[in-house]
């Protein structure tokens, strides 16, 4: 559809990638992310890329961006000074969360401190009921009050939260009326818009961290706007969304909490469109960058949703740690296992990886930027599957002595092991906690990991996605070309979409029909609207979940329904299938009833047909070789090196081998085979036995 | 890899063990009905060597099973020897003494077998949703009046489901549907344990788990005889007086060391209760362990070789080790205090390390109404029946104040007032920090709640309560001072029990308040500059401030330091 070149970026923990995309070729950069001041990366980014393509500013058609400013503004406490307005009696709903310890035997645990401070919460005089009735109508001079002390104080932005407002949004639509006469509207965030949902705190806490980062993604917007447009670039700027989809910038200022985890989010819609062109129906995504791993599940091309995810965690990668949003997005599982993961030795003498990192400052030892402490990078150094001179792209040249030297020091000698067997059991044990938690994200929901294919991709996946495939159950490893800038490659191939929500409870033995079709019908308009922003015309596709459950159960699983009209029957039916699919097993004579209702809208969007197969061919001569730790045997081996660039299609290269290339590397273990296919993308495979 | 494990594979194979139980619990969690089980991840899990060691357990929301499912494993070994075993054998029991110490707990444990021969033992244990007899309550005078006992039998043999007890079991139970499923849940998540156990059998050609569990225990033994080590030789005493059922209860241990073991010994404890909140031994261990295992080495993960460095031991007939018939379903009234009297002991071995008390038994509010309860039947008011898990404040740390609305020793969490108004008429009208709660100290004590219920429709509706810290607060430590009582009452002023059924009359709302945890060192030398956040936080009030803290709070907010230090020299501090 696009003709004119097209350009993605996207701002990571370590580097900000881009991509260049040509009518006859494409082009991709990195460079590290400026944290102080992120557009200043994108924008030297971006002039570097165009003129090593030669293209002017001006010719592009199209910026599509991806940042984790809000996430980074979230985990930083830069946001603004924001004020919570919410019902009497319920102030404390943002600080007392859900009653509980995250760490089981940690006596010094500490919940993360609220986003806003008790005083800051202001309590208002109204109660809607569960079925919507009004209790108590809004004291309405009570908000004429705190409006004026909102603005006396100087706050930088307002979340309104009053409970069971996904049910009825009156009295949070008047306050935000009020408060207006104070504080700009623009500036206000209602539960009710930014997520209609059920459970007072998540939705609190969303409507909370949406307000938040408001004013700084506003700023943030216009500075990387202005900066595009004095480049002389007068292409439109759409911003990729956790749900895998993209949107205007009007959206994004106004729900920018829906931006955070974007970049991930590329990455499995590059995996997408990567198992429809390859004709995967069971993929696995494994995206590996300097800070984290994250896997994603996509079957029949679909990569797997959820609804809620957590920021900002105080203590890393554990569960309930962190401040709960409710926002679409794709659901992987994120790992504190990447390049840059910090190496310990524990008390039980294990050899313990992550979560923390040492990110690109001062990033790994073998970086020479001041890092002390052993890290997954200065393993794969020392085990010979990495090239000191072209690690990233030739950014950075690494010390191989000095890695070598802190995995001896701070590894080998407590353990008593010599230095390679102790870089071997980093790079084990890195990967055994990232199978460990592919298996059990697989499990929670219904799903295996054996018999998939794997799609890596990100900095530091290609070394070790043979060696995770073979702990998965996996015989056959994707490397796509461009694997170092996976995810900015996804946001070339993403749609125009959106996602919107209500909560109705509703029992199928009360089943009303035409309720939910008035439900679907202003739930489409709602998605429409936004959609239409920046994509007036193309063919649409929408896809309706409902969450459902037994009732007297917790959690609800998302069912996939097809168009309307429903009858009660349809819906246990559909409910009856997924349930079994997730669990194995139905409860007959049980009632069932559906709390929540979503509704996706994306452009239609042809994926790839499927690509032909291409006759082998012989490998060519090695461009060099070198002596590396094979991963599966543990053996000292003589790999061949050889050159992504002159692999043709077809070639065959069998382990031990590396492919390298300006990105990243691939390592081809003893077992395996490995050589591009009619796309250029490698394809490893197990050698049968 | 190759067959003889190295130093590697030996750590690779011991996180694959503790990846294996946790993908056990899961599966269980997720499949499981009771809600105990779901929201509060009331289940165990762990894989067992064939001598009956437990290799590795599943970190789950219950302390209470730590050892109680370890030590059911041998429990089962003794009625069902490995050589009577086969494959597609399973075993049940809800024993309270060889289970996990009530009724509802059901306990499942499955013999796993490679290549024909018996490998390893899978355990598991969750909380159904009913087991017949009185129910939901601590009214129970012996074990009988509390439901279906299920010595330890055989749930399948040879992979064929033992129907009879199934039927048994449908017979006796409110929710027979949901009960069984949860039966059919505890055996499918051994098996996914067994299957995956297989697997990382074959993929490192190990014929059994000899080496490994023998590494595993060792190296954590050795690890939990180094913390143990680091305590100065002796033994100390302490005890709490709580309010108990019928009347006070005092919970008394002593706790030495011989050589790398700790020996926790309750002599001294109050007798049984004639109702049921009394505790087997099982479940006693298990928190008393929990709590020495926190304070000494929270990172070694538990096996036999952790769990083996704490002895348990009581008098029988104390309420802490109820032999058969004392009615027990409510032990975690007790079991949740014992923490407490762990600490008080172990802080005088190692000052500065664990917490003051706190408000250590949940405060779930069980609300209902319904015929022959409230008498409001025939008014067209819906009967219900709903129990939430909340928490009063937790104890200061030494150097943190206490966690509010928090639970501890418990990992429940709470439901949604939303969740809960969309299923029952009530009308939940405030949930809020209870001010002044928190006990005074250099660390404060985490605060209470302060709950207000209505009826949707004005109707009359009632709480089985069963509160604790309503009469003795939760003490402070090293100076500290204690946390508020907790309170019952109605909204119109009159008091409620604590224990035992209450109604709340029509057009009257519930008022809980729960109790706060206790401080932490001296009030008078808690920064000013903290005491004046808690007053602008409206944690404390400034009369508070000056009284406990002997901190003045000026116009502004900010602390008057002139004032305050002599409000403190007045108080007996030294300026």
């Amino acid at each position: 559809m696009d003709v004119g070149p097209r350009l993605a970026v996207d701002i990571g923990g370590t580097f900000t990638d881009l991509v260049l995309a040509l009518p006859d070729r494409w082009l991709s950069a990195k460079v590290l992310t400026t944290p102080e001041a992120p557009e200043r990366g994108v924008l030297d980014g971006t002039s570097a890329i165009l003129a090593q393509a030669g293209v002017a500013a001006g010719d592009l058609a199209l910026v599509i961006h991806g940042t984790t400013l809000a996430t980074n503004a979230l985990i930083e406490r830069k946001g603004a000074k924001t004020a919570l307005v919410t019902t009497a009696g319920f102030r404390d709903t943002l600080e007392i969360a859900h009653e509980h310890r995250f760490e089981q035997y940690d006596l010094y645990m500490e919940r993360p401190e609220p986003l806003v401070p008790r005083p800051w919460r202001y309590e208002v005089p109204e109660r809607i009921a569960a079925d919507g009735a009004v209790l108590l109508p809004m004291d309405e001079t009570a908000v004429v009050r705190i409006g004026a002390r909102l603005r006396a104080e100087g706050f930088g932005a307002v979340a309104v939260s009053f409970l069971h407002a996904y049910r009825n949004d009156v009295h949070e639509r008047r306050a935000r009326e009020i408060l207006s006469r104070f504080i700009v509207p623009e500036l206000i965030s209602i539960s009710s818009e930014v997520c209609p949902e059920i459970r007072e705190y998540e939705r609190t806490s969303t409507t909370v961290a949406n307000a938040y980062v408001l004013p700084l993604m506003e700023g943030y917007l216009r500075r990387l706007q202005d900066g595009l447009g004095t480049m002389g670039c007068a292409a439109p700027l759409l911003l990729m969304m956790s749900s895998g989809g993209i949107t205007t910038v009007e959206t994004a200022r106004r729900f920018p909490i829906r931006l955070v985890e974007s970049g991930p989010a590329g990455g499995a819609m590059l995996a997408q469109v990567l198992a429809a062109a390859n004709g995967i129906d069971r993929a696995l995504a494994f995206d590996m960058g300097g800070t984290t791993a994250k896997i994603t599940l996509i079957d029949d091309q679909q990569p797997q949703r959820a609804r809620q995810f957590e920021i900002a965690r105080v203590a890393r990668f554990v569960k309930g740690s962190g401040i709960p949003v409710r926002i679409p997005v794709i659901d992987m599982v994120e790992i504190g296992a990447g390049g840059g993961s910090i190496v310990r030795v524990d008390g039980l003498g294990r050899i313990a990886v992550g979560p923390d990192s040492a990110g690109s400052r001062p990033g790994p030892v073998s970086y020479g930027r001041g890092g002390s402490l052993p890290t997954v990078t200065d393993a794969d150094l020392v085990l010979g599957w990495i090239d000191p001179a072209r690690f990233a792209g030739g950014q950075i040249t690494l010390d191989a002595v000095a890695a070598a030297r802190v995995v001896a020091d701070s590894v080998a000698s407590p353990l008593g092991m010599e230095l390679g067997r102790a870089a071997l059991g980093i790079t084990e044990l890195v990967t055994e906690t990232m199978a460990s938690a592919a298996r059990i994200h697989a499990l929670e929901n219904g799903k295996e990991t054996a018999g998939r294919t794997m799609i890596a991709f990100g900095g530091a996946a290609p070394l070790h996605a043979a060696r995770l495939a073979q702990k998965l159950g996996i015989d056959r490893v994707l490397v796509p070309v461009g694997a170092g800038v996976g995810s900015a490659h996804g946001f070339l191939s993403a749609p125009i979409g959106y996602e919107v929500v209500r909560t109705r409870l509703m029992a199928l033995d009360a089943f009303d029909a035409a309720l939910v079709h008035a439900l679907f019908a202003a739930m489409r308009a709602e998605a429409e609207q936004v959609v239409r922003l920046g994509s007036p015309e193309a063919a649409l596709h929408e896809v309706r979940t409902a969450y459902m459950r037994y009732r007297g159960q917790g959690h609800e699983i998302a069912v996939p329904l097809p168009a309307g009209p429903y009858t009660a029957d349809m819906l246990y039916d559909a409910f009856t299938t997924t349930y079994q699919a997730l669990y194995g097993r139905t409860i007959p004579n049980l009632a069932v009833e559906v709390l929540t209702w979503t509704l996706a809208l994306a452009e239609m969007r042809r994926l790839p047909a499927c690509l032909p197969d291409v006759p082998p061919a012989p490998p060519p001569p090695p461009a060099a070789r070198r002596r590396l730790i094979d991963p599966c045997t543990g053996a000292t081996v003589e790999a061949e090196v050889h050159d992504r660039a002159v692999l043709s299609a077809g070639a065959r290269v069998v382990g031990p081998a590396v492919i390298v290339e300006a990105e990243t590397s691939t390592l081809v273990p003893t077992g395996f085979r490995a050589g591009p296919n009619a796309a250029g993308h490698i394809l490893i495979e197990r050698i049968a036995r | 890899m190759s067959a003889a494990p190295g130093e590697i594979e030996i750590q690779v194979l011991w996180n694959r063990l503790l990846a294996v139980v946790e993908e056990q619990a899961q599966t269980l969690v997720r499949t499981a009905f009771s809600t105990a089980a779901r929201e509060a991840g009331d289940i165990s899990a762990g894989v067992f060597d064939m001598q009956g060691r437990m290799l590795a357990q599943a970190v789950t929301g219950t302390p209470g099973h730590v050892n109680s499912m370890a030590r059911s494993v041998r429990h089962f070994l003794d009625a069902f020897p490995p050589a009577t075993l086969h494959d597609g054998d399973v075993l049940i029991t809800n024993d309270p003494w060889k289970g996990t110490g009530h009724l509802f707990d059901l306990t499942v444990v499955t013999p796993i077998f490679l290549e024909g021969r018996a490998v390893a033992l899978f355990a598991c244990t969750t909380h159904v949703v009913d087991i017949g007899g009185l129910g939901v309550s601590a009214e129970g005078r012996q074990i009988y009046h509390e439901g279906l006992y299920i010595p330890p039998m055989h749930l399948a043999r040879l992979g064929i489901m033992n129907e009879d007890l199934l039927a048994i079991v449908r017979a006796n139970v409110r929710e027979p549907v949901q009960v069984v499923g949860d039966i059919h849940a505890l055996a499918a998540c051994n098996e996914t344990g067994g299957r995956r156990l297989r697997q990382m059998m074959r993929e490192f050609d190990l014929a059994d788990l000899d080496r490994i569990g023998e590494e595993i225990i060792t190296r954590s033994r050795r690890a939990m005889g180094e913390a143990v080590g680091r305590l100065p030789r002796g033994s100390w005493s302490a005890s709490m007086t709580i309010d108990g059922f019928e009347g006070p209860v005092t919970l008394a241990a002593t706790l030495s060391l011989a050589g790398d073991r700790v020996l926790v010994d309750y002599t001294g404890t109050s007798g049984l209760s004639r109702y049921a909140i009394n505790c087997p031994l099982c479940y006693t261990e298990a928190y008393t362990c929990f709590a020495v295992k926190a304070a000494l080495a929270p990172w070694i993960p538990n096996n036999t070789g952790t769990l083996d460095a704490v002895v348990v031991t009581a008098p029988e007939n104390t309420i802490v080790n109820a032999p058969h018939p004392a009615a027990v379903y409510a032990r975690s009234v007790i079991g949740h205090m014992l923490p407490d009297v762990v600490f008080g002991c172990l802080d005088q071995a190692l000052p500065l390390t664990v917490p003051a008390e706190g408000t250590s038994s949940l405060w779930n509010l069980s609300l209902l109404a319904g015929h022959g309860l409230t008498g409001t039947e025939g008014t067209g008011t819906r009967a219900f029946n709903v129990t939430t898990f909340h928490s009063g404040g937790a104890g200061a740390r030494p150097r943190q104040d206490g966690l509010s609305a928090t639970p501890f020793p418990s990992g429940v969490r709470a439901v949604p007032v939303e969740i809960t108004e969309a299923i029952t008429p009530l009308v939940i009208w405030r949930k809020e920090l209870r001010a002044g709660s928190g006990g005074p100290g250099r660390q404060r004590g985490g605060l209470g709640q302060r709950m207000e219920i209505g009826h949707r429709d004005g109707a009359a509706f009632a709480i089985q309560a069963r509160f604790e810290r309503g009469i003795h607060p939760a003490r402070g430590r090293d100076g500290g001072r204690p946390g508020a009582t907790g309170r019952l009452s109605l909204l119109s002023g009159a008091s409620l029990g604590l224990k035992g059924l209450q109604v709340i009359p029509a057009g009257d709302r519930l008022v809980v308040e729960m109790p706060g945890g206790g401080g932490y060192g001296d009030p008078l030398t808690r920064h000013p500059t903290a005491v004046a956040r808690d007053v602008s936080y409206g944690l404390i009030d400034t009369a508070a401030a000056e009284r406990d803290y002997g901190v003045v709070i000026c116009a502004d907010g900010l602390p008057d330091p002139d004032a305050t230090a002599r409000r403190r020299a007045a108080l007996g501090q030294r300026p």
